[in-house]
């Protein structure tokens, strides 16, 4: 009898549920993806760097579950509330016909367990198809072929689906169970009949609000962008993030007021067609809905910050290297160990001292490789440094400020020199710009912009540096972009090009080897690649050695693999918080509707037209969209340019494209909930005779 | 004397074909300009039917509708919401007064959704506020309001676009006696200084002898007509009362 009752509910409310059934079934789909990811993988022909970080990445994405689970229960948790709220009446109606609480509770049971059963099955249904889809993207994530297509299904990630979920049900049931035992016959009968009272807001406060707000915002988006110099240590962040999520409060808070005042002093927009209505309307509510505006206006905050960052990472990863690994192999060794480094760092070891005198070519004799069968283009230089010339130094008068802005800065790092012979050479392999030095000059190359920045004041002050007595001077008066060693980030902060004779003053630091496989296929490239990599670290000789290799095969794939990942979870929790942020907005604007059912009918009643009432209705809800959206797309142009700072060793040449990609999620994901939300409450304004 | 309404042989079933309902059994009468007509029946007369087909919130089942000589139960979609905006007013039972606006703002809607200019909304909103009586209330939203004051709002809402027929239905139902009265006398007030042609359905003796022509309706047909002449009030009330005994029933229970 009460499971018949809950079925016809369910029947009868399916418009009501609409939304919140296809949120349940997009967040089931969408957790059974990205944990089946893994189930995908395994069909990619990839080498076995790739599949650690396939490991470490399902590793992460199921942590990351975790915590999307937790939204998701939340924003279930949410809906079903609220849907119990809308039917208070009903509720109250059994109570009154002698039903027992207890009865009450086991419909709502069966009711949450129904909807709970078809959404999981519709949800995975949906899900394993979208995951098809996904094996698309994940091969072309690993820039891996698809060996063969097949239809997976990934037992493990379904499983996991059906227990994540089954719990949050589990919650929701007792949840509701909590809210009924706990209601009062009275509230239940009468609740909806409370109108809350309409009071505009003190316009002179509201002012004062808000420029206080607006203020504490500017700030905050000041500290993440141009006093982000200061950011010292992760906690620091914190500050920013707290002020901007209290005066984003605040200003929901007070621009609403303010506007409403606005716009019912300016009397011909005011009286013209139904905008009276609409705006008191927005203005009924805006009191109660400020802080779920804010809570929505922060997540598409995130949502927008990590889609647009997370799906330009692996871009500039992979484009960088192309500039970043202009040759297949770059070996480098310790010159000169000295006891107290071996002592002060767990890289070294005692053993390395003696081979740290030897020659780079030597060493790779040691491990039995032979330079000449394998290599070609080779280009051998020395790495120089000297304890008496040190970062600090080499700033000279700029100094002072310097340490007075970054006083946490790390100032007394050694500098390190190269020849200017060398660098040509090196140049010359790299494809990169040569260089010419008068007796008393030197060039500065780097690529870590924000440290390089800083140099430029001291190279436009003609800073000198002085080797072995003799001062030398900036040839340019900026730094030339470039690097010396090969890594996937653009993280030289500076290397001094000096005339060759100038290194006679100077100790070699470090001996290095950049070369090119003699090789004219891929395959033939990694098993070059196989020797040395496999060939060296199974070696016994490698634990009497500073020596490591950087290969742009390594470089490359370490490279792709992190973006991926970075990617994965970046459209994991971007898609979660865009649908919960709008699901939370759709299902309020609906119980909205449903609410002004009667004041639509008093439109009708005198007259209006049904276009212009439709129009107001569309013009509603699209405000309501739009506020947090509009403010949350303001956050993130100062969140993109603090992660833009942030990532920026990475690179960040291809923003534009990600900013597209994350606004096109946007548009169909917050849209299509808008556009739904507009046809459903349409759908529940009109006139049934 | 120009015609405003009139009803043609009318008729309203509701229902399937095994079991008919006929809410309205072939009514025909006229209504002329400047004219306050009450229809009286009992409930389930058919007396809210018969407005529901005039204020084209309900189709008839045959017969036609005309006001000011255009047939209403021809119109179709736009045109019948452009027909109920322009040559309509509505005064209802329960105010229907949207509570989320102010009184001026409640009536100021009246006149916007016909596109008419602030400013001329302003000066209309002050000439029919004074003539209700709300000025007191126009800056009021309608919980601060007691029912008189909601209705005469509403009233005004009614008469401000100058329409062609004031449609009320049970206008008193929700008002004190207190009230009532006040609201009965601004109708005649509207009516004999506004020349406002007011329709309304009641069931109520005292409220129906405010009016110059009482309908009675019984079984959706008319079953009596009378009119108050140079009757005096208190006069005219007596006659309908003979007429409401006449009819029996529940409307005794009016009294």
């Amino acid at each position: 009898m009460l499971f018949k009752l809950s079925l016809k509910n369910i029947k009868k409310s399916l418009k009501d549920y609409a939304i919140y059934f296809f949120t349940l079934i997009l967040g089931v789909a969408i957790f059974y993806v990205f944990n089946a990811i893994e189930s995908q993988t395994v069909l990619l022909d990839v080498t076995k760097d790739t599949r650690d970080i396939i490991k470490l990445m399902t590793n992460m994405l199921s942590g990351v579950s975790v915590f999307v689970s937790f939204i998701l229960g939340f924003l279930i948790i949410y809906a079903s509330r609220f849907l119990i709220k809308r039917r208070n009446k009903e509720f109250g109606i059994y109570l009154t016909l002698g039903m027992s609480k207890r009865k009450i509770s086991m419909i709502l049971f069966f009711e949450t367990f129904l909807i709970g059963i078809i959404s999981l099955f519709v949800g995975l249904g949906v899900g394993v198809l979208l995951s098809q889809l996904m094996s698309l993207l994940v091969a072309n994530m690993f820039e891996a072929d698809l060996t063969e297509f097949a239809f997976t299904f990934s037992h493990s990630a379904c499983i996991k689906t059906l227990i994540y979920f089954g719990i949050m049900y589990l919650l929701v049931m007792i949840f509701n169970t909590i809210n009924i035992s706990k209601c009062k016959l009275i509230d239940l009968l009468h609740g909806s009949k409370k109108s809350e009272q309409i009071k505009l807001k003190n316009p002179i406060l509201c002012t004062i609000i808000f420029i206080l707000s607006a203020t504490i915002l500017g700030y905050a988006y000041y500290l993440v962008t141009g006093g982000i110099a200061q950011i010292s240590d992760a906690t620091y962040i914190f500050k920013p993030i707290i002020l901007g999520a209290v005066s984003t409060f605040f200003i929901f808070w007070s621009l609403s007021g303010l506007i409403l005042i606005l716009v019912t002093h300016m009397k011909k927009l005011y009286y013209k067609g139904l905008n009276s209505f609409i705006v008191r309307q927005i203005s009924s509510k805006v009191n109660t809905t400020v802080f779920s505006m804010t809570v929505i206006c922060l997540m598409l905050f995130i949502t927008i910050c990590v889609l647009s960052s997370a799906l330009s990472i692996k871009n500039s990863m992979t484009s960088n290297l192309k500039t970043l690994a202009p040759v297949d192999i770059q070996f480098s060794k310790k010159i000169d160990l000295k006891e107290e480094t071996i002592q002060s760092s767990w890289m070294y070891n005692e053993n390395m001292i003696e081979d740290s005198n030897i020659t780079l070519r030597e060493t790779l004799e040691r491990f039995d490789f032979n330079v000449e069968e394998n290599l070609k283009d080779i280009v051998e230089f020395d790495i120089y440094t000297s304890n008496d010339i040190l970062f600090k130094d080499t700033l000279g008068t700029y100094y002072e400020e310097v340490y007075k802005k970054y006083p946490l800065m790390e100032f007394d790092t050694t500098e390190t020199f190269i020849r200017l012979s060398d660098y040509n050479k090196l140049a010359r392999l790299y494809g990169k710009d040569e260089y010419t030095l008068e007796n008393e000059e030197y060039i500065l190359v780097a690529d870590y912009k924000e440290i390089a920045n800083l140099r430029n004041e001291a190279l436009k002050r003609n800073t000198p540096i002085t080797i072995g007595e003799k001062k030398y001077y900036p040839k340019f008066k900026q730094y030339e972009d470039g690097f010396i060693y090969m890594i996937s980030t653009h993280a030289n902060t500076g290397i001094f090009i000096v005339p060759d004779n100038a290194v006679n003053f100077l100790s070699k630091e470090e001996s290095v080897m950049s070369a090119n496989y003699k090789a004219s296929s891929d395959d033939e490239k990694e098993s070059i690649e196989n020797l040395i990599v496999e060939g060296m670290s199974s070696h016994p000789y490698n634990e009497y050695t500073s020596l490591t290799a950087s290969t742009k095969i390594h470089l490359y794939e370490s490279s792709v693999g992190l973006g991926a990942m970075v990617t994965f979870i970046g459209l994991y929790l971007g898609i979660i918080f865009l649908i919960s942020s709008a699901a939370i907005l759709a299902l309020k604007e609906l119980s909205e509707s449903t609410d002004n059912k009667e004041r639509y009918r008093v439109l009708r009643k005198i007259g209006t037209d049904e276009k212009l009432i439709n129009s107001a209705l569309f013009k509603q809800i699209a405000i309501f969209f739009l506020f947090p959206l509009v403010i949350a797309m303001i956050h993130s142009v100062f969140g993109i340019m603090f992660c833009n700072f942030i990532l920026s060793v990475f690179g960040n040449e291809k923003l534009l494209p990600s900013i597209i990609m994350t606004s096109i999620f946007i548009v169909i994901i917050y849209g299509g909930y808008f556009i739904i939300t507009y046809l459903c409450s349409k759908n529940i304004i009109k006139e049934k005779y | 004397m120009q015609r405003i309404l009139k009803i043609d042989k009318i008729e309203k079933y509701y229902g399937s074909r095994s079991s008919l309902t006929k809410a309205i059994d072939n009514i025909s009468f006229e209504v002329e300009k400047g004219e306050f007509v009450a229809i009286m029946g009992s409930s389930g007369s058919g007396k809210t039917t018969l407005l529901n087909c005039i204020s084209t919130i309900d189709k008839v089942t045959s017969g036609h509708i005309y006001v000011a000589e255009e047939d209403i139960t021809k119109l179709k979609g736009s045109s019948l919401n452009r027909f109920r905006r322009e040559e309509l007013g509505f005064i209802f039972q329960d105010f229907n007064l949207l509570d989320t606006l102010t009184a001026y703002e409640n009536i100021s809607l009246a006149l916007s959704i016909q596109n008419i200019r602030a400013n001329e909304i302003e000066a209309r909103i002050k000439k029919v506020a004074e003539e209700l009586d709300i000025k007191s209330v126009l800056n009021k939203y309608p919980y601060q309001m007691s029912g008189g004051q909601k209705q005469r709002v509403a009233s005004a809402r009614a008469i401000i676009t100058n329409p062609k027929l004031i449609l009320a239905d049970e206008p008193t139902g929700a008002l004190d006696s207190k009230s009532a009265k006040m609201l009965l006398e601004s109708f005649n007030h509207l009516n004999e200084e506004l020349k406002a042609t007011i329709l309304m359905v009641t069931h109520d003796a005292f409220t129906a002898s405010y009016a110059s022509r009482v309908i009675f309706i019984k079984d959706g047909k008319i079953f009596n007509e009378i009119i108050r002449g140079e009757n005096s009030r208190k006069e005219f009330f007596d006659k309908i009362i003979d007429v409401v005994t006449l009819l029996g029933g529940d409307l005794n229970d009016a009294l």
